[in-house]
């Protein structure tokens, strides 16, 4: 009797967190679309907090993460720029726009890396 | 040979695709770069003279200053100090001689032949010496070798083909070919006006290479790849701003 409640119970709480991650997406998402509209503004800090937010309530939303590391790069922020994006890729790895944004990040961020080495 | 448009356009096809199934917006950014040096205790900048050889067709000392005068006046916020650009192989010179018998410094023709003035740049005395003059400015100064090239290799070029109906067609096509031009090697030596001391130094390399039977005067093939080095030098002094676009994703 013990034994059958287990996977009840498992399932249960399976079905409980469907909701509770559509939420996190929804609510993430919101948070994303709402950092586009002041990023296009030009208002990049605004753009960075509601990002930042985002990749909070939901990690595995790949376009908060994406976002975020163009605003890092915005910002100058090559070091945060770079984990953003490594994040993204990681969670979208076949995303061709993410893939398109980082292989041009890459370009200047090695070129002002291998400046400060010479 | 054909496999590297076709790779760029199968790309540019899955960003195209991808574009049109997410909900994406291209946005301009302006990514800042900032200086590898803090100039702020600086208000002039001298740039002294260089150690330069390679071809006798080009000054390397004389075009160097010029140059880099003439970038830092309209591209940094340090005023430019105009003086007579120094014969910095003669100085080097000078310290080498213990006799005191006035000898012809030996031509620079390779990039070896660089070592027997090097000394003069870790010289802190004289730069002290030099900054105490123009008022303690930041100095740059360092070795440019302009020598001329010349290599045998592969190239693609496009020819023209007509197929069997008269059509025309440009295919490329590899040969083997005799090209000549130039390289400028070097490097960039910033030195505190103050101490004498070097603050900074930066290697540099660029090459440029064209048909053997095109002709073209040395002294334009520095001017082609100082502009390469330009933006490198500059941002070692003042902060750059990279413009591009980037897809932000909803």
């Amino acid at each position: 009797m013990r034994t059958a409640a287990v996977p009840a119970v498992v399932l249960l709480a399976a079905l409980a967190a469907v909701p509770l991650q559509a939420d996190a997406r929804s609510d993430a998402k919101k948070q994303v679309e709402f950092g586009i509209a002041v990023a296009q503004r030009g208002l990049w800090r605004e753009a960075i907090y509601r990002w930042e937010r985002a990749a909070q309530i939901d990690p595995s939303y790949a376009p908060a993460h994406n976002n975020l590391a163009i605003a890092y790069e915005h910002e100058g922020d090559l070091a945060k720029a770079r984990t953003a994006y490594e994040r993204a890729l990681e969670l979208e790895p076949n995303n061709a726009l993410i893939k398109q944004n980082y292989e041009l990040f890459r370009e200047i961020n090695d070129r002002t890396t291998r400046q400060s080495a010479q | 040979m054909i496999a590297r448009p076709v790779r760029a356009l199968s790309s540019l096809v899955a960003v195209l695709l991808a574009a049109a199934c997410t909900n994406s917006f291209e946005i301009p950014i302006e990514t800042p770069i900032r200086p590898k040096m803090d100039v702020a205790a600086f208000q002039r900048v001298l740039v002294a003279g260089f150690i330069a050889g390679g071809t006798e067709d080009v000054d390397g000392n004389l075009e160097t200053t010029r140059l880099l005068r003439s970038q830092l006046r309209t591209k940094s916020q340090l005023r430019v100090i105009d003086s007579d650009v120094l014969p910095l192989v003669d100085v080097a010179s000078e310290g080498r001689d213990s006799g005191g018998a006035a000898t012809t410094p030996p031509p620079i023709k390779e990039e070896k032949d660089l070592e027997a003035y090097e000394h003069v740049f870790a010289n802190v005395e004289y730069w002290k010496k030099i900054g105490e003059e123009y008022q303690q400015p930041l100095i740059v100064t360092g070795t440019v070798m302009f020598t001329p090239l010349q290599r045998n290799s592969i190239v693609q070029r496009e020819q023209e083909v007509y197929d069997s109906f008269g059509r025309r067609r440009v295919v490329p096509v590899r040969t083997y070919m005799e090209r000549k031009g130039f390289s400028l090697d070097g490097r960039f030596i910033f030195i505190d006006g103050r101490s004498g001391a070097t603050l900074h130094s930066e290697s540099f390399g660029e090459q440029i290479l064209y048909n053997a039977n095109q002709t073209t005067p040395a002294l334009s093939s520095y001017f082609e790849l100082m502009d390469r080095l330009i933006p490198t030098f500059l941002s070692t002094l003042s902060s750059q701003k990279i413009k591009g676009t980037r897809i932000l994703l909803q």
